[in-house]
């Protein structure tokens, strides 16, 4: 197997883009990324997407956004594990450097969100639910992570506030991303007053409904520098699956798929949690944070809170998280949002990130979650 | 909903029919052929009571399409008396009143309406054990939420309600 590195990164605004559609996003973050990394062609493009047809009556983005890039006639595929899909066409784009079948990759992450009403899209993103056993039931997506989170402070003794610094984080660190959908920072107090949406998840508990695009070019480690002085190594990479539905969870406060895709990455990697520098999680909700930092080693069972409640997930905490502003304040559109965490973890590494540089940051992992655990995509990238 | 998904997934969803594993002797529920546990094929129907508990819950103010008419709502977890977890919306009772623990039974009642001239979808909804409304029988010597076996037909229920008690009965 190859060593594989990334050579190029691209991403779009996060936001409402009124002007732009699906293949124009995507076309612009695969420009930015293949300028970035200076190459002029790529061998194959891997599209990460959820909800196009759903949203757009477009499927079939593969050959879509390859042509409408100018690259008719390359191998170019969809690629779908709902909110995992963007980190699952990475995966793609790993395996298919790492085996020597392509040199050159591009991975896209594209959602477009926005052309819909919010009953449409609340109806559509239920689909990375079991449909004939949650969503028939009435469930949305936010009640399924609200379920969780209420049992979770019930288990724990939680109370909702101690969630906060999650989405104060989050919105703290997005002031400094130009790309983030968010620059503006919230208060305490306005996190335990927002409008409820599922009770006791409340608005700023959740990641917001977004357009966006980001792109990552791979190529081999061994040819990597003859593009880019700065090439980040993909040093592990694992997916684990679980339950669609969190009532078939042996134990549903546990995200199974998250702890064998962190150990599966870590024993690649031949790391640990404490050799990690910043860790981007899948913070949909605030509760995922707490699961995923759990999962991943960097907390006990029912102690993932707490790392926020004493200011350990800050850019000089014990293990930054979200350090761009993450899916709540950054955005999450969702099919792109694991190619985001995967690009800022790139400017991290590679000591572009600004204001938010996490200090001597050589190691830095992502965890892109579909559905509410049922995919969960552990990458952990290296500087060279 | 499509009327042939309605039609096959009415066992599960009018009497609680899952399976129980011939194997490892573990009722699962939603049905699955191959058993979580032991992972051998497991397809002996098993029909649940429809007791159970509240494991978590959630009141919805932002419904999925199809499901506006009821907002706000609350689902939950349900942890079946036989031990499988189930998904379902919460009936007859106040949010407020909604505590982890809670004693549950089923009932069949309207799950969504698929537009003016589409289906009504009916289902498995949880209400509370013990019965809340005011109409509800009152007897010290025997309270009606102990001599219940067959649950009690909702008015809104309609053509399904004898098959559901007839299977209720026979479970």
């Amino acid at each position: 197997m190859r060593d594989v590195s990334i050579i190029g990164i691209g991403q779009t605004p996060v936001g409402e883009h009124w002007d732009k559609s699906l293949r124009e996003l995507g076309f612009q973050a695969l420009h930015a990324a293949m300028n970035d990394s200076g190459v002029e062609r790529v061998d194959a493009l891997y599209v990460g997407n959820m909800l196009s047809g759903e949203l757009t009556g477009q499927e079939h983005l593969g050959a879509l956004i390859a042509d409408f890039a100018g690259l008719r006639g390359i191998e170019a595929i969809k690629v779908e594990a709902a909110c995992g899909s963007g980190a699952a066409a990475l995966r793609v784009g790993y395996m298919a450097v790492a085996s020597g079948l392509h040199d050159i990759v591009a991975c896209v992450g594209v959602e477009k969100m926005t052309d819909q009403q919010s009953d449409t899209v609340t109806s559509a993103l239920a689909t990375a639910a079991d449909a004939e056993y949650e969503a028939l039931q009435g469930l949305s997506f936010v009640s399924i992570n609200a379920l969780l989170m209420r049992r979770y402070m019930h288990e724990y003794g939680y109370k909702k506030e101690d969630f906060a610094n999650f989405a104060i984080t989050a919105h703290a660190n997005a002031m400094n991303n130009p790309y983030a959908m968010f620059h503006t920072p919230i208060t305490r107090e306005q996190f335990a007053t927002a409008k409820p949406i599922a009770d006791p998840i409340n608005l700023l508990d959740s990641s917001p409904i977004a357009d966006g695009a980001a792109c990552v070019i791979l190529a081999p480690t061994a040819i990597a520098k003859e593009f880019t002085g700065k090439p980040v190594r993909v040093r592990a990479m694992a997916i684990a699956t679980d339950t669609l539905a969190i009532h078939d969870r042996r134990d549903p406060l546990y995200l199974e798929g998250g702890a064998i895709s962190a150990q599966k990455a870590y024993a690649m990697a031949n790391v640990g949690p404490s050799d990690i520098d910043l860790f981007e999680v899948h913070d949909a909700f605030t509760i995922m944070s707490a699961l995923s930092l759990e999962a991943a080693g960097f907390a006990p069972r029912g102690q993932g809170v707490r790392l926020a409640m004493e200011g350990e997930i800050g850019l000089n905490g014990r293990i930054p998280i979200t350090t761009m502003g993450g899916l709540k304040a950054r955005g999450h559109p969702v099919g792109a949002t694991g190619m985001y965490q995967i690009v800022e973890v790139v400017e991290q590494l590679r000591e572009e990130a600004g204001a938010n540089q996490v200090k001597n940051a050589r190691l830095g992992m992502a965890q892109n979650i579909g559905g509410s655990g049922a995919t969960v995509v552990t990458t952990i990238l290296e500087r060279l | 909903m499509e009327v042939a998904r309605f039609w096959r997934t009415t066992g599960q969803r009018y009497r609680l029919t899952g399976e129980v594993c011939p194997n490892c002797g573990k009722p699962i529920f939603p049905p699955r052929d191959v058993c979580p546990v032991c992972t051998k094929e497991a397809r002996t129907p098993f029909t649940f009571s429809g007791k159970g508990e509240v494991y978590s819950y959630s009141t919805i103010h932002v419904p999925p399409q199809g499901f506006e008419r009821f907002a706000p709502y609350t689902v939950a977890l349900v942890r079946l008396a036989e031990g499988p977890l189930v998904t379902a919306q919460l009936t007859d009772v106040d949010e407020a009143e909604v505590y982890i623990g809670m004693p549950v039974e089923m009932v069949t009642r309207v799950l969504r309406e698929d537009g003016e001239r589409g289906m009504l979808v009916y289902g498995y909804k949880f209400r509370p054990a013990r019965p809340v409304r005011d109409d509800a029988p009152k007897s010290a010597a025997e309270p009606a939420h102990v001599s219940e076996t067959v649950p009690d037909a909702p008015a809104e229920v309609g053509p399904s309600a004898a098959q559901v008690a007839m299977a209720s009965a026979t479970a």
